[in-house]
């Protein structure tokens, strides 16, 4: 093996993947809330239209979302190995274990947080990302999103999915933007106040935000 | 004190093992954990029974031997205190106590409570030490060292390798165990000549021991009984990742 395969096929350097895929999720996830937040203007979906057609054109940003599907594969397939292999590493349980004397049960449990968020994202690239894409592959034209959001979120079950979705979201980043730091070996005196308080504030912030698009949609706060 | 005991028996390395339950009528609140386990193996010893195998030598909480897995806890209840240093006073008369060793791929069980620990001998063998030829110790002050490297490094060497943080861990990672042995040297001047090379043969035979990778739960440090700080993973993981990118070992 080179020692460039070694390196990010050891524990650090699988954790080193963890935390820059992570941190660039968390980029996109700025990005992505940005704009659907424009669905809060109320201007039936115009202002929000404009952007998204910036983001299903645009040829820098297209380019970008290659990326973006790397950073994702990269994270899952990198969750699901260290998952694996963290659990092979204790092949005897303890009769009696008192975790939660010692660590936060949200910590401990990324590996299923993590699943939660995969099969979420299965649904929602279903709902509207894949659609997308695909009809633009097939025909050149895009789909109006924002009437594709406005049918789909009249289904509670729906509506209940992408909540839930969200409440996943919310505790996989409390523990993981600011483990993502830890990570990358950036634990600082001056600064781990600041990383903490800004991963919490994100963690609550984002995942409301997006709660709130279904829920404003099915109770009919936006049309 | 009346104490009931269920004890993890295991005769040897590939037998099946289960728990025992025994009963101890007469504890002194006064006697350390270890103390209670010599009443109930002269009570075994007399009823004719094998008495049950554990690790321990100082007793004092500095050699790190005394592995023991207390109600679901290393080193039981109390923070920052090794199962020899903790006392019966801690628990409650008529308290059920349950004890296994400690659980992990890479510290197999050699009997009882137990576990084989060379791996963390052989993580030092890779690298955790300085080669220099010994000759006259020469003057204290021919080496400056700042007060807070020096006060990190003897923070991180207070760590007596006793793997309670694999045993804490959720994936039985050693990492603050090696984290603690790298920091220690790589934060002094004797430390930086196999600086880069110590980081990636520690990590690498780590990481050939089988333990696992860390999540930063924190669970490690909590239940340290030198209380070593998460500060050390996050140097390692500097230390590693900066050794593997720059380093001329390829
Ligand atoms: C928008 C979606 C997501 C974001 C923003 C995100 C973000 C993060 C961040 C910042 C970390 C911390 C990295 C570290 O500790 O160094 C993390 C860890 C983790 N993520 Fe995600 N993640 C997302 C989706 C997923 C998905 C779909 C999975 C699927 C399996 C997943 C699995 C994991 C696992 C297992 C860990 C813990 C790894 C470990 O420390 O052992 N994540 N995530
Ligand atoms: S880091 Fe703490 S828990 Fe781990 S071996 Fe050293 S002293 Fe024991
Ligand atoms: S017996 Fe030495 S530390 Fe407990």
């Amino acid at each position: 093996m080179s020692w460039f395969s070694q390196t990010l096929t050891s524990s650090i350097g699988k954790k080193l993947l963890m935390a820059l895929t992570g941190l660039f999720l968390i980029s996109f996830l700025v990005i992505h809330a940005t704009i659907n937040a424009m669905i809060f203007y109320n201007d039936g979906g115009e202002t929000f239209s404009h952007w998204g057609h910036f983001m299903g054109t645009n040829p820098i940003i297209r380019t970008l979302e290659i990326g973006l599907v790397a950073g994702f594969l990269i994270h899952i397939i990198d969750g699901l190995m260290l998952w694996k292999s963290n659990r092979d590493a204790r092949p005897v349980k303890y009769a009696v274990n008192n975790a939660a004397a010692n660590s936060t049960w949200y910590s401990r449990s990324m590996g299923l947080l993590g699943t939660l968020l995969l099969i979420f994202l299965v649904i929602h690239t279903s709902h509207f990302w894949i659609p997308n894409r695909s009809n633009q592959f097939a025909t050149g034209e895009e789909l109006n999103l924002y009437q594709m959001m406005l049918d789909i979120f009249q289904n509670p079950i729906v509506v209940l999915i992408y909540v839930l979705g969200c409440v996943s979201l919310f505790w996989h980043l409390l523990h993981g933007f600011k483990s993502a730091f830890q990570s990358l070996g950036l634990n600082h005196v001056k600064y781990n106040g600041a990383i903490s308080f800004v991963g919490t504030a994100f963690s609550i912030i984002v995942p409301i935000l997006f709660a709130l698009m279904p829920i404003s949609i099915y109770l009919g706060w936006v049309k | 004190m009346r104490l009931s005991l269920k004890v993890w028996r295991q005769s040897d390395k590939d037998a099946a093992g289960g728990f025992e339950d025994y009963k101890l009528d007469h504890v002194s609140p006064d006697m350390s954990f270890l103390e209670m386990f010599d009443v109930l193996n002269e009570q075994l010893i007399e009823e004719g029974k094998e008495p049950v195998a554990f690790d321990h030598d100082c007793r004092e909480g500095i050699c790190g031997m005394c592995s023991m897995y207390i109600n679901g806890r290393p080193h039981g209840p109390l923070r920052g205190v090794t199962t020899c240093q903790l006392h019966m006073r801690s628990f409650k008369d008529g308290d059920t106590i349950v004890v296994e060793p400690w659980r992990a791929q890479a510290f197999p069980v050699i009997k009882d409570l137990v576990v084989d620990r060379d791996a963390f001998d052989r993580v030092i063998s890779a690298g955790g030490f300085v080669s220099v030829n010994t000759g006259n110790a020469q003057d204290a002050n021919a080496l400056p060292i700042a007060k807070e490297a020096a006060d990190d490094a003897f923070a991180a060497a207070a760590c007596i390798g006793c793997g309670a943080c694999v045993a804490a861990c959720k994936n039985a990672s050693a990492m603050l165990f090696v984290s603690a042995k790298i920091s220690q040297l790589a934060l002094l001047p004797q430390g930086q000549a196999e600086r880069s090379i110590r980081a990636e043969k520690m990590v690498a035979q780590m990481d050939a021991e089988g333990f696992g990778a860390c999540t930063n739960t924190g669970a490690c440090s909590a239940e340290c009984p030198k209380e070593i700080s998460l500060e050390n993973i996050a140097r390692m993981n500097r230390e590693y990742i900066g050794a593997k990118f720059s380093s001329s070992a390829v």
